[in-house]
């Protein structure tokens, strides 16, 4: 075999290339007078090297295309069989009760990384990104994933449920020009329970009517609904204080911020994002467990089989209505939550961020993070968030933020040729990849074979 | 126990059952022969609560069952192997057989093992996922989930359909099978000399009537089932 057709040395060329290619992109782009400088300085700009010396932008980069050829190299070496052990997709009951030990304890690691992450980034930026962009997307992602992933229901208008979220908070806190309930003006720790009520009723509000339609069907009338609340938001001036939103009318207040105050513990929270995030980790936390135990729980089956086979499901004594319209309303819960924190955080809240782009947005992470796989879909929600808030703080030369949606897209594109079941797909959904690429179905001669 | 007075069944304009009236005893095995666009398949959906009937009675161990829900009717002792078989293809052949149980309180593993025992080609598949089963495999697997909610009647659409002939043979030993454990059989076929083979009675259907009812024995030497159905050429009687 010829010494350029080996194997490492395409990956090495591959690792070569795609760097010089990052290199090119990221560098300084050139001007009408001085054409070359775009080129020239991309490669040969003097930058720091890892703080340690002063070098050229070509060291920098060759350093980072060995260490992307290392990992590629090693991936090949070691990647099958670490996966092989790994490997849950078809795995026992018996075995997956085995490795509960180790998941638990790898799931504690990431709590406790998720912890210090505040402190670890110690940026103001990034860390009311963590709060605004990504918990709360998180918990979007989550209650969305309990919709799309568990039940298999398109729904384009969840951004509904965020807003009513918010809504209910800045009336029950009396933020809005329609005075709070009985004159009470709560705090927004209260508005909690009443914020996931409110929108577990819209759920069942919008359900009942229309979970009897499938498939596109219900996408148009819950992209209607989406549009719906938005509007009613924007228009009735009277109720929501229209497009200027609560508190642009006189009379009105910003929404208060959560303050606790039990016994000796006297807590007020403020505008600074990091007990915030800390709040919303906790609810994140419980909302991931609540949700898991439904996933295995008896609804959880019912909202497969009603997935897989609706037909079926009926026959086997599934009422199909009833648990559709139970995932609308339990998966409405987390968005409640987020826009209970929205609301609160921000102090005020307007019509125009509850978008028929923002529903759109959750089921990219969902759909990119692994339709009904919960670690997949925080984790779809964390890297698309995190990259598009970087690529907004940190614009590369010619990077503007209205094209964000064109790389989100290419991204998702790429995501479902590679990976089209998510980036950590569910088990059942592995599983389905893993055995239709084994083609293990097979004619009727085989039984007739073994038993007649 | 299971009494049709005068059903009329209807989409839209068309009416697909014109007032049919039947009744299936315990344990018999039923049959209900027709040819494609007779009605069959809209009676099953009738039966299985799929359809409601706009006139007529449906009456299930002495309670009137016309209006009542699809999937209330596990609940009440009526199991149903819908056409195409229709399990859960990305679930797994003993996930299957426990959503049977669904409707069902209490543990369910006894029953998993009475399916194994009667059809042993499953409990080799038990981690396959239905998906990838044989059609035969798969029809064996739709009728044992539905066995899993423990009916007293057991309603089939076409079990035979799709199927080649060796397999269709084994599929109706089974529900022979199922009707000696004590299991009220209703089965709508196509293939009505298997059917009649298998039945104790059968009822005829053309164009949403049914037109005449006898013993399967007499049937399957009625000159009219023979000419229509079984292929045969015979004289006009």
């Amino acid at each position: 075999m010829a010494w350029w057709r080996q194997d490492w040395i395409r990956r090495l060329v591959t690792s070569l290339a795609v760097v010089a290619v990052v290199e090119l992109m990221t560098g300084p782009s050139g001007s009408f007078a001085a054409p070359t400088t775009g080129l020239i300085g991309s490669y040969n700009e003097r930058v720091s090297v890892y703080g340690l010396f002063v070098g050229r932008r070509w060291m920098v980069f060759l350093v980072l295309a060995l260490v992307f050829f290392g990992v590629w190299s090693a991936w090949l070496r070691w990647g099958p069989r670490t996966r092989a052990s790994w490997r849950s997709t078809m795995a026992t009951p018996r075995e997956m009760a085995a490795r509960r030990p180790v998941r638990w304890g790898f799931y504690l690691v990431l709590l406790v990384v998720a912890g210090f992450l505040p402190h670890l980034v110690n940026d103001p930026y990034w860390q009311s990104v963590l709060v605004e962009q990504i918990a709360v997307f998180v918990l979007l992602a989550l209650g969305l994933n309990v919709v799309v992933g568990f039940a298999g229901l398109l729904d384009l208008g969840f951004v509904a449920f965020y807003a009513i979220g918010a809504y209910t908070t800045a009336w029950v806190t009396g933020a809005l020009p329609t005075p709070a309930p009985f004159g009470i003006h709560l705090n927004p720790f209260w508005a909690i329970p009443v914020a996931i009520v409110f929108v577990m009723v819209a759920g069942i509000l919008l359900g009942t009517p229309t979970l009897r339609l499938r498939g596109d069907y219900l996408a148009i009338v819950t992209l209607g609904f989406g549009e719906i609340i938005t509007i009613f938001a924007n228009n009735l001036y009277g109720i929501t204080g229209g497009s200027y939103g609560s508190g642009g009318t006189s009379g009105s207040h910003p929404i208060p911020h959560f303050s606790i105050s039990l016994g000796p513990i006297h807590y007020r929270w403020t505008l600074a994002p990091v007990p915030y995030y800390y709040l919303t980790l906790v609810f994140v936390v419980l909302f991931i467990l609540g949700f898991s135990l439904l996933e295995h729980s008896r609804i959880g089956r019912a909202w497969t089989a009603i997935r897989e086979d609706e037909v079926a499901a009926e026959s086997v004594g599934i009422n199909p209505l009833k648990y559709k319209v139970m995932a609308f309303a339990i998966g409405a819960a987390s968005a409640g939550f987020a826009g209970v924190v929205t609301a609160s955080q921000s102090n005020f809240i307007f019509p125009a961020t509850f978008t028929l782009q923002l529903s759109i947005n959750v089921l990219v992470l969902v759909i990119f993070g692994g339709m009904g796989s919960i670690p997949g879909v925080v984790a779809g929600a964390v890297v698309i968030q995190t990259v598009s808030m970087y690529l907004i703080h940190t614009p590369p030369a010619g990077f503007q933020e209205s094209d964000l949606y064109m790389y989100i897209g290419a991204l998702l594109i790429v995501t479902m040729i590679f990976r089209p079941a998510g980036l950590i797909p569910s088990r059942r959904r592995r599983r389905e990849i893993i055995l239709s690429e084994a083609g293990e179905a097979h004619a009727d001669e085989v039984l007739t074979g073994d038993v007649a | 126990m299971l009494e049709v007075t005068n059903a009329v069944v209807r989409y839209g304009a068309i009416t697909a059952l014109q007032g049919i009236s039947f009744d299936v005893r315990e344990g018999e095995i039923v049959t209900l022969l027709g040819a494609n666009g007779a009605g069959k398949s809209t009676t099953l959906r009738m039966l299985s609560g799929l359809h409601a009937p706009v006139e007529g009675r449906i009456v299930f161990e002495g309670r009137d069952v016309t209006m009542t829900k699809a999937h209330q009717f596990m609940a009440l002792g009526i199991g149903h192997v819908p056409e195409g078989r229709r399990i859960f293809p990305q679930m797994s052949v003993e996930e299957n057989l426990e959503m049977g149980a669904f409707a069902r309180r209490g543990s369910y593993s006894d029953d998993i093992e009475r399916m194994y025992a009667m059809f042993p080609i499953l409990k080799d598949r038990r981690k396959q996922m239905g998906g990838n089963l044989s059609g035969g495999e798969q029809q064996m697997l739709a009728i044992a989930r539905a066995l899993m909610g423990r009916p007293r009647l057991l309603l089939l659409d076409e079990p035979s359909m799709g199927l080649a002939p060796m397999v269709v043979e084994m599929i109706f030993r089974i529900i022979a099978e199922i009707r000696g454990q004590g299991t009220t059989v209703f089965v709508v076929e196509q293939n009505a000399a298997q059917a009649l083979r298998l039945a104790d009675r059968g009822y005829v259907m053309e164009n949403g009537r049914i037109v005449f009812d006898d013993t399967a024995a007499n049937l399957l030497v009625d000159p009219r089932v023979r000419a229509v159905y079984l292929g045969e050429e015979v004289e006009e009687v």
